[in-house]
């Protein structure tokens, strides 16, 4: 089971109102290498793969799920004043008319959130290799992001994140080489 | 709808120690999961968790339950589902 914890895991701020920044971020909830699909997909794959590796996902996949609230944290902060208007004119008229100021899981092109995004192939390494590549993929969306906001107390948390997905990738490529030890070990003997 | 919510001022420093511990905390998990042979890692995790124990019910004071299903104390009345919840902060 899973247990919630009534706090962030690391404080969000942001600057002042800003929907285009919201955004632009909200790729990291609902698009193909967001938090949503990094969490799903390490959960998912754990009833497959072997033991020495379950906790690693196991708690990388709980991990996402506190990233994920404070990307939802930060998309709330940014939009919660913000007036139809100011939505239109950051791009979010067509979001605003289905959702108002609630959040989905859609990518920064309103594209909603699918399974697709995220593969189990029962292949140990073949899973891991994609745990890898979604990291490195959420680390450089995170600095595209960066990139483009000019919020600081915004990128201070996304700086944050983008550090964790560097720390969660190292830790898949070592559940990479723990599988493969064990492997040749048991064509050893 | 809600809105932001102001806790005492002390609460803040306190929230943010334990921030701080967690991210300890999770750092020597995942570190732990691929070096499970890590006797200083583990000492320093168990370290981390005594201290987390005796920094929570500073921190519940002014936030009241942090967890629920048992691990969290409720007062008079049921203070788990009152604001502010983590976004509201």
């Amino acid at each position: 089971m899973w247990i919630y914890e009534k706090k962030l895991q690391y404080p969000v701020k942001v600057s002042t109102c800003n929907p285009m920044l919201a955004k632009y971020l909200i790729e990291q909830y609902g698009g193909a290498d967001g938090e949503l699909s990094a969490a799903l997909r390490y959960l998912n794959q754990r009833y497959a793969i072997p033991d020495k590796v379950i906790g690693l996902l196991t708690d990388i996949g709980t991990e996402e799920f506190a990233h994920l609230e404070m990307i939802a944290t930060m998309v709330y902060k940014l939009t919660k004043d913000a007036k139809p208007e100011q939505m239109e004119e950051a791009g979010l008229g067509d979001f605003y008319v289905n959702h108002d100021n609630a959040l989905y899981y859609n990518n920064a092109s309103g594209v909603p959130w699918t399974a697709s995004y995220i593969q189990a192939k029962g292949d140990p390494i073949a899973d891991l290799y994609e745990d890898i590549a979604a990291e490195e993929k959420a680390r450089a969306t995170y600095q595209w992001i960066i990139d483009m906001s000019d919020d600081p107390d915004l990128n201070d948390g996304l700086k944050f994140l983008r550090e964790r997905e560097i720390v969660h990738s190292q830790r898949f490529r070592e559940a990479v080489e723990m599988l493969k030890e064990e492997r040749d070990r048991q064509r050893i003997f | 709808m809600s809105h932001q919510v102001q806790l005492p001022k002390e609460f803040y420093p306190l929230m943010e120690e334990l921030q701080v511990v967690d991210f300890v905390l999770v750092e020597l998990t995942l570190y732990l999961d691929t070096h499970p042979n890590d006797t200083a890692a583990i000492q320093q995790f168990n370290d981390a968790s005594y201290y987390r124990r005796q920094l929570v019910p500073k921190v519940e004071e002014y936030l009241g339950p942090l967890q629920q299903f048992g691990n969290s104390y409720s007062s008079y009345p049921w203070n788990w589902n009152q604001a502010p919840w983590p976004w509201q902060i």
